[in-house]
């Protein structure tokens, strides 16, 4: 299909079946079009090969950073890659009801991660499994949501990350409130003594061309929020990509709003981590709000219920597999003898005893009790919600075995 | 904080002034603003115009742009970004301009503000209103007088409630404001100026509990059921069934969720009758639900089918076929003829 007339009005019949399960034309060019176009304007101090790049703007965001906080960045990402590989496993033998890949991700979401303090408030998607573990979620409490447990096991007020969103986009507008009372407050202008704040809200490309994306970005604009929107890019919004959300480099869409975008290696974890600290910095000293597209890759499906050789080639998914985010790291501390093969066995055998722990737990997470779905709806007495749950809850109880 | 209103009232030594129901909302929400400096009005012309209805007139002027936010025109974002604003830890009041401007926040409300307390197991609580000006009646344009209320009392995790009166207003905003739950408020925008519901209001008085029905006035033949603008319609009916000796109870049902359908329940055991008078149209409504209830509680009590005077399952007419749309004490009088004929 080529003309926009057959985009909008395709003709019955027409096309490949739904079974034929490959690719169009237009899709393949698409995805290597993404392969190769992170643009001149790119934000990278990593390269895929683990060479060290230059950057007059970005270096000092980083001087700080030493051999063993690399060391660090580099061990988060492979728990991280590891938890998620686990819970996708989990997934495929029933534990799960359905799982959220972040295969990928891995630096994108450490790099942001670590250069937000505790202070900070994140507003996440649903794939930010990454931002969690920087927040000190464990993997475990990411569970409850996907095994159907619970909807977010975790304490959003004393983590300072906010409950996932399912709904695409929602919880940009939302992040933009609690950054326009951030300002409020009075905690913007003054980092002198570090008690300065900001918020980061987390979506993809998809959500881009959602209405409260574009309002997210209008609210924080004029009221001056201390907002950084970042917008993980990772080709795919389920089957469609990128193009098909954005005539644009989505950075720049930051222009129209009057505020500054961005574009940064997202599997570049030295340039996530460096880029955020710059954006959060700027949010902190009133400067925001400030867009970020972090530029990466969905290794993996949109989740555990997709089949992407639907719509994607593997030859597209093996080019970015040149660019992983973790192996990067691992040569460049190899060629510059700042690990040893200690390190790294370290590693290893850590994250096999996280999995290990993952696993045992998520087979022994108890079903919720009935009551539960009736509790907290209201935080106020609710007398027919009340005499709802009560009758109910005696009803299975009248059963044998009554309430587990 | 200057409170101008309210100390001229302390200062004439009385604490009962005579208010229409737009000044009532007034004064109680520049009461619930002084007691609580969490307590912010967000929505569009709310500041410096004091809202195209005046209901926030004068608060920006003294409580600061920081406290009354005149937003971008956007209803998803004054939803939204009320919802971060309540996580910050601020009780958020919004305006809604118009009824029938709700809908681009609906997905907000629907999808954050009534759930995220249940989603946390209770950790994280949503203390906003979002009042909306509501009904017909005052010769507008599409989209300005529709009653919406039944889509929010299905959705769990709302409360609902509605003021017909100048004491109501000015208690319930106030005890809207300090619940912990998210509250829609919904204003019978036709009254709000109406010299005619000038009453007298007791800022000192100890008002009923927000979640409360009540039987605003006493009758023995048949029980009428309403909220918001139809009360009023309800106690003109009544006055004029008085006149021919039929002798009508109405009940203001204040709370449309959770329903307090106690007095509804007493009235209509002693009556065996209840006619629901309702703006909103019919169908799958909160008029059905009062139905339901009322047959499964009274059912041997009841003398006659439960009867609906409601708004047609219609788009919201024309102006100039509103008065045909909209209950009024001609229609009201001739459903309680037909329920006294069973």
């Amino acid at each position: 299909m080529s003309s926009p007339d057959e985009w909008t009005h395709p003709v019955p019949g027409e096309g490949p079946p739904a079974t034929a399960a490959a690719p169009t034309a237009e899709r393949v060019i698409a995805g290597l079009r993404a392969t190769s176009e992170g643009g001149e304007d790119l934000v990278q101090l990593l390269t895929p090969e683990g060479e060290r790049v230059p950057n007059e703007r970005f270096d000092r965001y980083i001087a700080d950073v030493t051999d063993e906080d690399i060391r660090g960045l580099y061990r988060d990402m492979v728990l991280v890659r590891r938890a998620d590989r686990e819970s996708n496993a989990l997934q495929r033998q029933g534990q799960l009801g359905i799982w959220v890949p972040l295969l990928g991700q891995e630096a994108a979401q450490i790099g942001v991660g670590r250069a937000m303090r505790h202070t900070d408030m994140a507003f996440p998607s649903y794939r930010e499994h990454g931002v969690a573990w920087c927040k000190g979620i464990t993997p475990q409490q990411l569970l409850g949501i996907f095994r159907g447990t619970d909807n977010g096991g975790w304490d959003s007020a004393a983590t300072r990350f906010h409950p996932y969103t399912i709904v695409i986009g929602n919880q940009v507008l939302n992040a933009a409130g609690y950054a326009m009372g951030q300002r409020f407050e009075g905690k913007v202008g003054d980092d002198s003594d570090g008690t300065a704040e900001a918020t980061v809200c987390f979506f993809g490309d998809g959500a881009t061309s959602q209405g409260d994306v574009h309002e997210g970005f209008v609210w924080a604009s004029v009221y001056d929020a201390p907002l950084v929107f970042f917008c993980q890019n990772n080709q795919w919004a389920i089957s469609e990509p990128t193009e098909r959300q954005s005539r644009l480099p989505l950075y720049q869409r930051a222009r129209g709003y009057g505020f500054p975008g961005i574009r940064v290696d997202g599997n570049d974890v030295l340039a996530t981590l460096a880029v955020s600290r710059w954006a959060l910095d700027e949010c902190r000293h009133g400067n925001g709000p400030i867009l970020i597209e972090a530029f990466t890759y969905r290794m993996d499906a949109h989740t555990t219920t997709d089949d992407p050789t639907r719509y994607r080639l593997s030859d597209e998914v093996e080019t970015w597999k040149l660019k992983d985010p973790l192996e990067r790291v691992r040569v460049h501390l190899i060629r510059h003898e700042m690990a040893d093969d200690a390190f790294f066995e370290q590693v290893q055998a850590e994250s096999d005893q996280m999995a290990a722990e993952l696993r045992d737990y998520c087979f022994n997470m108890p079903d919720p009790p009935v009551r539960q779905m009736f509790d907290n709806v209201y935080s106020e007495p609710h007398p027919y919600l009340e005499a709802q749950r009560d009758e109910y809850v005696d009803y299975v109880a009248g059963f044998a075995g009554g309430e587990h | 904080m200057a409170a101008p209103v309210l100390s001229e009232t302390n200062s004439a030594a009385s604490t009962v002034r005579k208010l229409t129901i737009g000044k009532a909302l007034n004064l109680g929400l520049r009461a619930a603003m002084e007691a609580d400096p969490k307590v912010i009005m967000m929505g569009e012309d709310v500041g410096k115009l004091g809202g195209v209805f005046r209901i926030t007139d004068g608060l920006q002027k003294d409580f600061g742009e920081h406290r009354v936010l005149d937003t971008p025109l956007a209803e998803s974002g004054i939803i939204g970004t009320a919802v971060g604003l309540a996580v910050r830890g601020f009780r958020p009041v919004c305006e809604i301009q118009f009824d029938g401007f709700i809908f681009p926040g609906f997905d907000q409300i629907v999808s954050q503000v009534a759930k995220l307390q249940a989603r946390t197991q209770g950790r994280q609580r949503m203390p906003i209103v979002i009042r909306v000006p509501f009904g017909g009646g005052i010769g507008a344009v599409e989209h300005h007088s529709e009653s919406p209320e039944s889509y929010f009392a299905h959705t769990a995790g709302l409360r609902v409630v509605s003021c017909s009166n100048a004491v109501d207003a000015y208690w319930m905003i106030q005890q809207a404001v300090r619940c912990d739950d998210p509250v829609l408020f919904f204003e019978p925008k036709r009254l709000y100026h109406s010299g005619n519901m000038k009453a007298e209001v007791d800022t000192a008085a100890t008002p009923d509990p927000l979640f409360s029905s009540r039987v605003v006035r006493q009758g023995a033949a048949v029980t009428l059921v309403s909220y918001g603008p139809s009360v009023k319609v309800c106690l003109d009916a009544a006055t004029a069934a008085e006149e021919e000796g039929r002798s009508l109870e109405v009940i203001d049902l204040r709370t449309l969720s959770p329903l307090d359908l106690a007095p509804v329940f007493e009235s209509v055991r002693r009556t065996g009758r209840l006619v629901v008078v309702t703006e909103a149209p019919s169908e799958s409504s909160l008029s059905s639900e009062i139905a339901a209830r009322v047959q499964r509680e009274c059912f041997y009590s009841l003398e006659a089918p439960i009867m609906r005077v409601t708004g047609f399952d219609v788009p919201y007419p024309p102006a100039k076929l509103e008065e045909h749309f909209l209950p009024d004490l001609d229609r009201v009088l001739h459903t309680v003829d037909q329920s006294l004929a069973f």
